[in-house]
């Protein structure tokens, strides 16, 4: 329980003659912008179509900057492009994808924290090879698991519905936050817990009052791993739903190829924009709560 | 009536025998102290009395009743850890309530025990403070504050004053004797400071390689240890070792010097026989010069050795000197007035009413 200390960053291209770190900085900065150019180019050029009439898109290709500039795609995109005869556009799929990241988000944290806290501070004979089967999942492709899967959503009656999706990103989920909690909370002494059952506290109340007040760095942590993940998650909406039961991400794909006769590519841009943008909203959110906390021990 | 009563308790970790056979009591309002070097079973044995661990075999009584199989908050003790363990996102005043919450204490009765152990402690001004933003001392009282809330019949401490700094420690170590005279209650003292095991518990447990070696008062350990280990673990600096032969006459002769005989006292010459083998104790503070006579004025006798000094250590208080008698390391703790050098032959007493004899091989007191 060392005292806070702040945190100093530490340049090595501080000290030096004038001309060297001059040189060293511009030479470190250049390389940054090359490389952040090369990663935001696809991005804007995406944009700037979701701006451009269809016409000027196909007179002048892809890659132009625009004439003319609307921001009507947007809204066709969101609410009256036609996909598969229902004319509403992505907007249904949004939700789905809500309705299904929202949920498994918040059960794989919940159970990720219990199992955490479990194998981290109630040890019991052969807990170690109990956490390495479930760390296993880690390793696993998800490609192995859509028959056992198939399998399962057959026999529960939950074959094309968020429901079924849900269910299994919450369990294939679970791997990774078991293991995020688990190595989070082994850095909370262990004299915590015996002051608190000394104090007559029992396994649920030293988890909500003690492990849980501990837990924010690490909640963020998963939150943030498991929503993206499971937003930007293609295969299992793709095999297990479709129609009006598929998350964005599939039903993009899915308008995309379906189409008869001409593509719409600036309603399309802006859809892929809008399935990118709750990810990228967390990220902007918390993403340094995110390098924070996963660097942080439990006790500061 | 004994407050704690320990019968043939064991412990092991896997195959692996961490405590062995103890067997201890304490009566009500006593206070005993656990010593021994790191790892010889200690915080082991603090945490069977607590409930923590396990009881491999044997029987933990409190005040009468059989506790080897109740969960810690049933048996009524509270405890000080030596990581304070106090809970981080918690302040002060919700660390001291959380164990009183558990027991369903009333909100009235919980804020009135508050105040009068923050009082006692004076840690009023901190009971909106989180842990982190307290000092180490601050901490340390607020951990004896949150054991203290609880009115328990056994009060356990492993180890409380370890991570403060020299001073502090031992002004909390009077804070905790005064403590102990206040509430009069038994508590169990765990520590590897043998001073802090003098200077507080009414009787102390040496306890070495998971075995307890000797459980007297103080003064008992001190003057009559039972072996060698407990001798050269209480005091300090420690006590010499010398090895040494009995004479003809019952006396003691220093192996390697000029055979010059040291007179025993008539109660230490039991079962001595001429030309015996011993280990020959004697701690630095017993030598004197011999002209002050420290043995004789209580009626003793005195041994007069010759010591070479290799070393002088002032520390203020005394000077130690390192030394050698008949070849062998001698340690001497003298007045800093008298002024020694290194190079010098000098003549002491040694006050032979508190020597030690020990067998060489079992390494118990004759
Ligand atoms: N949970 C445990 N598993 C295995 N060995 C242990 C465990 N706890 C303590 N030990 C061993 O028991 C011995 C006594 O430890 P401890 O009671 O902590 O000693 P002390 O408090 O006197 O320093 C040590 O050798 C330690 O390695
Ligand atoms: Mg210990």
């Amino acid at each position: 329980m060392a005292d806070v200390i702040a945190h100093h960053e530490f340049d090595p291209l501080s000290t030096g003659s004038p001309r060297r770190r001059i040189l060293s900085k511009s030479a470190v900065y250049a390389l940054l912008i090359v490389f952040a150019v090369c990663y935001l180019l696809p991005l804007l050029i995406i944009f700037l179509n979701t701006l451009r009439p269809l016409q000027e898109i196909v007179r002048t290709g892809f890659i132009a900057w625009p004439h003319e500039v609307s921001a009507q795609y947007w809204g066709e995109a969101w609410g009256s492009f036609c996909i598969g005869g229902t004319c509403e556009g992505v907007s249904r799929f949004f939700k789905n994808s809500l309705m299904m990241a929202i949920p498994a988000t918040v059960f794989s944290t919940a159970i990720g924290l219990v199992n955490g806290y479990i194998l981290s501070k109630w040890r019991f004979r052969g807990a170690d090879a109990l956490f390495g089967l479930v760390t296993l999942g880690v390793f696993l492709p998800a490609q192995m698991t859509l028959l056992p899967w198939a399998f399962v959503l057959g026999k529960l009656g939950l074959s094309n519905s968020i429901a079924g999706l849900v269910l299994i990103h919450t369990v294939q989920g679970i791997s990774f936050t078991t293991l995020f909690c688990r190595n989070y909370f082994l850095n909370v002494p262990d004299d915590l817990i015996k002051a608190a059952r000394i104090d007559g506290a029992g396994f649920w109340r030293i988890f909500r009052r003690i492990i849980l007040p501990l837990s924010p760095p690490i909640i963020i942590v998963t939150v943030i791993w498991q929503f993206t993940g499971i937003w930007n998650e293609f295969l299992f909406g793709a095999v297990f739903t479709s129609g009006d039961h598929q998350p964005i991400t599939s039903a993009i794909v899915a308008f995309s190829g379906s189409g008869t006769g001409e593509r719409h590519y600036n309603v399309e841009a802006a859809a892929v924009i809008m399935a990118a943008l709750p990810p990228l909203f967390i990220y902007l959110v918390g993403g340094k709560y995110f390098v924070r906390g996963l660097t942080q021990g439990a006790v500061k | 009536m004994s407050s704690l009563v320990i019968n043939d308790l064991r412990k092991s970790f896997g195959g692996v025998e961490v405590l062995k056979n103890i067997n201890l009591s304490a009566e009500s309002g006593e206070f005993i102290a656990l010593v021994g070097p790191s790892g010889c079973g200690k915080s082991t044995l603090l945490a069977m009395i607590a409930g923590l661990e396990s009881v491999t075999s044997g029987e933990i009584r409190i005040e009468g009743r059989l506790i080897n199989n109740e969960a810690p908050k049933n048996r009524d003790i509270a405890m000080v850890f030596q990581s304070y363990a106090l809970y981080p996102t918690m302040t002060v005043r919700d660390n001291m309530s959380f164990g009183m919450e558990s027991r369903r204490v009333p909100k009235a009765e919980q804020a009135e025990t508050i105040a009068r152990v923050a009082a006692l402690l004076q840690i009023e001004p901190l009971l909106g403070r989180k842990p982190s933003q307290l000092s180490g001392g601050q901490r340390q009282r607020v951990a004896m504050g949150r054991a203290l809330v609880r009115d328990p019949k056994l009060f356990l401490f492993d180890e409380p004053l370890s991570n403060l700094d020299a001073k502090l420690r031992i002004e909390m170590r009077s804070e905790i004797k005064k403590l102990h005279q206040n509430v009069a209650k038994t508590m169990v003292y765990v520590t590897h400071d043998q001073i802090e095991a003098m200077t507080l518990a009414s009787r102390i447990a040496v306890m070495f390689k998971g075995i307890l070696q000797q459980y007297d008062t103080p003064q008992n350990i001190y003057e009559r240890p039972v072996n060698k280990f407990v001798a050269g673990f209480m005091g300090s600096p420690t006590m010499n070792f010398l090895d040494a032969t009995i004479s003809p006459d019952l006396g003691v002769i220093v192996d390697g010097g000029d055979g010059k005989v040291l007179p025993l006292q008539d109660g230490q010459i039991a079962g001595l026989v001429a030309g015996q083998k011993v280990v020959f104790g004697v701690r630095p503070e017993h030598f004197s010069p011999v002209e002050e006579k420290r043995a004789e004025r209580k009626g003793g006798r005195s041994g007069v050795v010759s010591v070479k000094v290799d070393m002088v250590e002032p520390t203020g208080a005394e000077t130690i000197l390192m030394t050698k008698l008949a070849g062998q390391d001698v340690v001497v703790s003298c007045e800093p007035d008298d002024m020694h050098a290194v190079g010098d032959e000098v003549t002491l007493a040694i006050d032979m009413t508190k020597i030690c004899l020990f067998d060489p091989k079992t390494e118990a007191r004759l």
